[in-house]
């Protein structure tokens, strides 16, 4: 039934541009993580465990590296709720991608603080290096940049995380730099937070 | 000039470890609150006049005040750990350096509400402060400063630390709990407000990092000792992020006395290559943008609000004659697209409108008329949205529109951006 007959559903201007996630390869936690979840879980009241929902989908991020459909439908019988639900959160949270990344996921700041401090200059002197824009991995699979908005260290721009580690302080030159030393030793070529004082 | 107390011990090597903090009197204030009935703890925090300091300013001892003594089930505290307005970064210093001054600070919000859990609602970014954070929980824990019986008392009291994945909006109160609760970081309508309903339908506390990090001190040293920090009504000690065009961007302590001149020129170091000053934004991307006349005021709350804008979260972003002011909302503008949580219709579709506005006069492709097209954009989000987000993602642009009219129209006159500053892309 419809009340526009002469409207071409499904066609043109009315299709729904929504993305289906992609499917990915079977999914289960390891038993370590499952066991870390049921742990988290506990600290949230027995009838909320709606709550560990954004730990079991970081969780899920740390052993595939991305949120797969599969996994959103394993989360879901976990957690106790609908695939609809989970995706709709992992659509929601910038943290969560629903297609695999590079090996290093490379996320330039690009908000006020950093952007005066030369951030734009750092995206592309990265993306020359790489031969790819903003949004797209390079072709050995290693590289993947993003811009994204301010991590909360504003005075140490321009930042640039790298996976969960940061790298601060970022110039054009230095970008370039990071990309030969991530090839060679990963990410012990990260600058880290300065506030760890304690380090070497 | 006040000696830091929030700060005192940061730079110091394992100065976060619980044997460090207990020797610079870490739990001394919890201490002294379990020996109080929580009344006269909530008491002694309205003495202090501490304010938040996540944004609003409120007084924190009324919003404890507002939950309801006689609720039979359950209460809870809520730090907001999100920091995540663009420029601040005050919370993260306090959380990784200090962790158990904002532990003790929850410890005795939850004490004086009646509450027994408390949760810090931590930015997913901030992975490596959520780690210090746990292990200083379990220190805690072991050394029964936390868990049951607390220091001997009869109060049990646990927190845990709850992990965001990249979102603005979950540092808003009540989108905070939605998230909290394994939902999509959007606001609730109020009233109800949370400390009525709040987090699983109970009377909940949020209260900012840097303002639960006070707390301890008002027990522990005396609510007339902080009340005699600062200026009347905007009491105690406070961080000021600096960061943009300045020698020394970084956190610094002081008391609000202290000017927006004197964070610039004295803690700072002044303008980076000895260049003019031309904007200063005082408290974070949500706070109208100031010219350098008005620096001179003082960086409090009541201070800034006389100076024609907000303290926010004392997040001081400083921009030198190079920088071009429309580009600078633009890319503020681009921030609060990005992060709009799509709730409200004037706030999604009005900061897509007010972006691509803003592009099209920094491209050089604006027209007059624009410029009042962008204004009523502006005043058409402002106030009409279920949370301040909308007042927010405005700012920028009206802040820009009063003080530096003549750049937006030298973009129009002369069909390109006038200003070639080395540090943007293409110049
Ligand atoms: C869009 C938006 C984002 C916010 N982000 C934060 C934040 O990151 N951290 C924070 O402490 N408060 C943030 N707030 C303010 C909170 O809603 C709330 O007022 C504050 O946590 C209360 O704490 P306080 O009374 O200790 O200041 C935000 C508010 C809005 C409207
Ligand atoms: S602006 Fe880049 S970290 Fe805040």
């Amino acid at each position: 039934m419809s009340f526009h007959p002469k409207m071409s559903y499904g066609t043109g201007l009315h299709q729904s541009a929504r993305e289906r996630p992609d499917p990915g390869e079977p999914f289960a936690f390891t038993p370590e993580r499952r066991a870390r979840l049921e742990e988290i879980a506990l600290r949230y009241p027995p009838d909320r465990r709606r709550s560990a929902l954004l730990p079991a989908l970081h969780l899920v991020q740390e052993q595939q590296g991305y949120v797969s459909a599969r996994a959103m439908e394993h989360v879901a019988e976990v957690i106790g709720v609908t695939p609809a639900e989970v995706e709709d959160v992992v659509t929601y949270y910038t943290m969560f991608r629903s297609k695999p990344a590079g090996t290093y996921l490379l996320q330039v700041c690009r908000t006020l603080s950093c952007a005066l401090n030369g951030a734009e200059r750092v995206t592309d002197a990265l993306a020359r290096k790489l031969g790819i824009a903003p949004g797209e991995t390079d072709a050995t699979g290693m590289f993947t940049l993003v811009e994204v908005e301010c991590l909360g260290a504003c005075d140490r721009g321009p930042v640039v995380m790298v996976n969960d580690g940061w790298h601060e302080c970022v110039t054009p030159e230095g970008a370039e730099r990071l990309v030969d030393e991530l090839r060679e030793k990963g990410t012990a070529a990260l600058s880290g937070c300065h506030l760890r004082v304690e380090k070497p | 000039m006040t000696e830091p107390v929030l700060t005192a011990f940061v730079r110091e090597p394992g100065g976060f470890t619980l044997e460090a903090s207990i020797r610079h009197g870490a739990y001394e204030g919890l201490r002294k609150a379990l020996a109080m009935e929580p009344g006269r703890v909530i008491e002694a925090v309205k003495a202090s006049g501490l304010r938040g300091r996540g944004g609003a300013g409120f007084p924190t001892g009324m919003k404890w005040g507002f939950v309801p003594k006689d609720s039979p089930g359950p209460k809870y505290v809520c730090c907001n750990a999100d920091e995540s307005e663009p420029g601040t970064f005050k919370d993260h210093v306090l959380m990784e350096r200090n962790p158990h001054l904002v532990l003790e600070g929850v410890a005795i919000a939850c004490y004086a509400i009646g509450a027994r859990t408390g949760y810090i609602y931590i930015r997913g970014e901030f992975l490596h402060v959520a780690e210090v954070l746990e292990s200083a929980i379990a220190e805690a824990r072991a050394a029964g400063c936390l868990g049951r019986g607390i220091l001997g008392s009869a109060f049990d009291c646990e927190i845990h630390v709850h992990r965001g994945a990249g979102a603005y909006e979950a540092g808003e109160e009540s989108a905070l709990l939605e998230s909290l609760e394994g939902r999509r970081a959007q606001p609730r309508l109020r009233p109800p407000f949370p400390a009525v309903v709040g987090l699983y339908g109970c009377p909940t506390v949020i209260n900012n990092v840097e303002t639960l990090a006070n707390v301890p001190l008002v027990l522990a040293k005396g609510p007339e000792w902080f009340a005699a920090i600062g200026p009347e009504q905007n009491t105690g000690p406070k961080l000021f992020c600096v960061s943009g065009h300045v020698a020394r961007p970084g956190v610094y302590e002081a008391s609000m006395h202290t000017t927006l001149r004197e964070l610039i020129y004295g803690y700072a170091g002044g303008i980076r290559g000895g260049r003019a000053l031309k904007a200063v934004i005082p408290g974070g991307s949500s706070t109208p943008v100031l010219p350098p006349g008005a620096i001179d005021a003082p960086a409090s709350f009541d201070g800034m609000i006389k100076a024609g804008s907000m303290l926010g979260s004392a997040a001081v972003i400083v921009m030198d004659d190079t920088t071009c002011m429309v580009w600078a909302a633009e890319n503020l503008v681009h921030f609060y697209r990005h992060e709009s949580c799509g709730k409200c219709t004037p706030c999604r579709e009005g900061s897509d409108w007010m972006l691509k506005i803003l592009q099209k006069i920094e491209r050089g492709e604006g027209e007059m008329r624009d410029l009042g097209l962008l204004e009523s954009v502006a005043r058409n989000i402002a106030g009409k949205t279920l949370c301040p987000f909308g007042d927010a993602e405005v700012a920028p642009v009206l802040g820009t529109l009063e003080h530096f009219r003549h750049e937006y129209e030298a973009h129009v006159r002369e069909g390109r951006c006038p200003f070639h500053a080395g540090w943007r892309r293409g110049r």
